[in-house]
């Protein structure tokens, strides 16, 4: 305690020199914090979308279903079982057949995902419901990257092309009924939603499904023949490009706190050079040298504890004004195939908060450790004439 | 009635590493000095005083011999032993007076009591009455900064004695002192050491301090060369016998 009373006196004390170290880790702790906290924001924002739109509270999948492999959708489709059936009526799963099929919009050729979704399902955010039969025509939903990159319009007519259950080729004019807007690339880019009973008859897959979609509701009991993908599972690219992300940042910020760092090194270094004189006077009125490494390290770190007043002082303000709006996304984030919203909110959570502060804390302790540890090499007498060593 | 001895130093000897060989700084020393006495090491630069004060304050051992401070060999003492017998029991009052910058002179005489772990209202009181015996007790709340040099030196004499010690080493404090300050704090010095019969010993050049001296040891080439006992001590002793 008494360390702490002396260290927060000469840092006051020291003037200019201390404010500018604790600006600049004050600096780093609040980016740490607001990268991570970005980072969190999009994380979450982007597993709730990917959920909402995409996965569901996980998916059974027939069998042979892989989903990085198109081929594998020939044979990954089987009759819907009177067990899901139940479960189905109850809106507690929707279902859902995917097969391979080309576009040919404007002349153009375009491989797509042929997706049937039920109309009435409420479990995806897709907005099937606007998937009304037509009057004799095939009604077709699609996302605006899609819609972007094949140049369709709303009540545009598109040729499909697609093999049924025997292999053989088909074609069909569709129309494009909608057009949705998702956050999610993944259900959007190349993904053509139609009818599941009109895909079903298409393909001569009467009453079979790829993969059933569970509702939020829906305990995971087990479907007979299907196997079930918790959202751990479906979420796993995402994670791990949430986690690359990280990464990248990591270096980003590490080597500004190693800059604010060598600050606090190199100011603890000075002053165990310069103060040598009150190094031994504190000596001489009857501290050990344990005691005054103590005092210094202290000393060095108490710039940490007054960093992280400082940050919270700009960047408590900052971060709420900054949750109030979210911070846009450049366009071509999307790219990257990935949740992304257009506007990112935040998210500080108490365990990245925590483990920053610690983070910031230890890492000014250690490096005012170090420099101090010369005191123990030097002579008190010495060390009262102020003599260079 | 005698006074006891506190500081017995028996052939003692120290020597510095130098680039080839040894230097020897001080050579077959042997001094008693006894409790309230007012001492003073005399002897041209580089005679060996601040070493010799610096041995008796267990700042540094010495390379042969014993210096037996308060009946603690002070080469046999343990970094904790030295800094406790310090704490407690020595003063130390310096020619550039060291007060710490950033502290008040309250803080800077408070600090050792801290060390001793005295309760606040302990040290309020133990802290006023010794910057009352130098005469800055309104100053209490400047920065050393804002002293002169003579209140400085009189802030540090309050810091030495604001525990009791018994010893109280004084290297050249009068050096950067005027006439005037430095009969000023030598006979603060005195008053102190008469009322609390606190051991005082210098290392000065100066003859304004000497005057004041009960008993004055000549140090040369690191050597006792005389070791003399003033008048005035000689008559007080003979009355307190
Ligand atoms: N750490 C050291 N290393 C080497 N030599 C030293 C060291 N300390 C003191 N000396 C030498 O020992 C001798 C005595 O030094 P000391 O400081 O005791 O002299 P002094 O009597 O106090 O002189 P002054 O009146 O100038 O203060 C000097 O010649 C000095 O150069
Ligand atoms: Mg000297």
């Amino acid at each position: 305690m008494l360390a702490f009373k002396f260290a927060y006196k000469n840092l006051i004390g020291a003037g200019l020199r201390t404010w500018l170290n604790v600006s600049v880790l004050s600096f780093a702790f609040v980016v740490i914090v607001f990268y991570n906290g970005m980072l969190d924001g999009w994380n979450r924002q982007g597993r709730s979308d990917t959920v909402a739109w995409e996965t569901g509270n996980g998916q059974y999948w027939h069998p042979l279903y892989d989903r990085y492999d198109p081929f594998s959708l020939q044979d990954a489709h089987a009759a819907i079982t009177s067990e899901a059936e139940k479960l189905v009526k109850e809106n507690q799963l929707t279902p859902m057949l995917i097969t391979q099929a080309t576009a040919y919009p404007q002349g153009r050729m375009l491989n797509v995902m042929l997706r049937g979704i039920d109309p009435n399902q409420k479990i995806l955010l897709i907005p099937s419901a606007s998937l009304n039969p037509q009057n004799g025509e095939i009604p077709a939903l699609i996302g605006k990257r899609m819609a972007e990159s094949a140049h369709l319009k709303k009540g545009d007519h598109v040729l499909i092309r697609w093999r049924d259950i025997n292999g053989t080729f088909d074609a069909r004019e569709v129309l494009i009924i909608d057009i949705f807007k998702s956050n999610v690339p993944t259900v959007d880019v190349n993904q053509v939603y139609i009818p599941l009973t009109t895909l079903q008859e298409m393909t001569g897959m009467k009453k079979e499904a790829t993969l059933l979609v569970a509702a939020a509701t829906l305990n995971n009991t087990g479907i007979k023949g299907w196997a079930f993908k918790d959202t751990k599972f479906l979420l796993k690219d995402f994670d791990e490009m949430i986690n690359a992300k990280k990464g990248g940042s990591r270096i980003l910020y590490l080597l500004l706190l190693s800059i604010a760092l060598l600050a606090i090194f190199d100011t603890q270094v000075l002053s165990i050079f310069r103060r040598q004189k009150e190094i031994g006077t504190y000596i001489a009125l009857g501290m050990t040298r344990a005691q005054v490494i103590r005092l210094f390290t202290v000393e060095g770190s108490a710039h940490s504890i007054l960093a992280l007043i400082l940050g919270s002082l700009y960047g408590i303000p900052l971060m709420l004004f900054i949750n109030n709006y979210g911070i846009p996304m450049p366009k071509s984030a999307d790219q990257a195939g990935v949740a992304i919203s257009e506007k990112i909110i935040p998210f500080y959570s108490f365990g990245m908060l925590v483990s920053t502060i610690l983070l910031v804390v230890i890492s000014a302790t250690i490096v005012s450790y170090f420099p101090t540890r010369r005191i123990s090499k030097m002579k008190p007498t010495d060390a009262l004439k102020g003599k260079i060593q | 009635m005698r006074n006891f001895e506190i500081i017995k130093i028996e052939n003692l000897a120290k020597r510095f590493h130098m680039g080839e060989g040894d230097f020897t700084a001080l050579r077959d020393i042997n001094l008693t000095f006894s409790k309230g006495e007012f001492t003073g090491l005399v002897g041209p630069s580089g005679s060996g005083k601040t070493t010799l004060l610096n041995i008796i304050g267990s700042l540094d051992n010495p390379t042969e011999g014993k210096a037996i401070v308060l009946g603690n060999s002070v080469s046999e003492l343990t970094h904790k032993q030295s800094a406790v017998l310090r704490n407690f029991h020595i003063g130390f009052i310096f020619q550039t007076y060291n007060l710490l910058p950033v502290y008040t002179v309250f803080d800077n005489v408070e600090f050792a009591l801290l060390l001793q772990k005295h309760s606040a209202t302990e040290r309020q009181k133990m802290v006023m009455e010794a910057l009352d015996w130098v005469g800055l007790a309104d100053k209490a709340n400047s920065k050393p900064a804002q002293l002169s040099g003579g209140e400085c030196q009189r802030v540090s004499i309050a810091r030495a004695m604001v525990k009791r010690p018994e010893i109280v080493l004084a290297d050249e404090p009068s050096a950067n002192l005027d006439a005037t300050n430095s009969h000023h704090i030598i006979q603060t010095m005195k008053k102190l050491n008469r009322e609390l019969n606190t051991t005082f010993i210098f290392a000065t050049h100066d003859e304004k301090v000497m005057q004041y001296l009960d008993r004055i040891i000549h140090l040369k080439d690191g050597m006792v060369e005389k070791d003399e006992i003033m008048p005035e001590l000689k008559t007080k002793s003979h009355v307190s016998l």
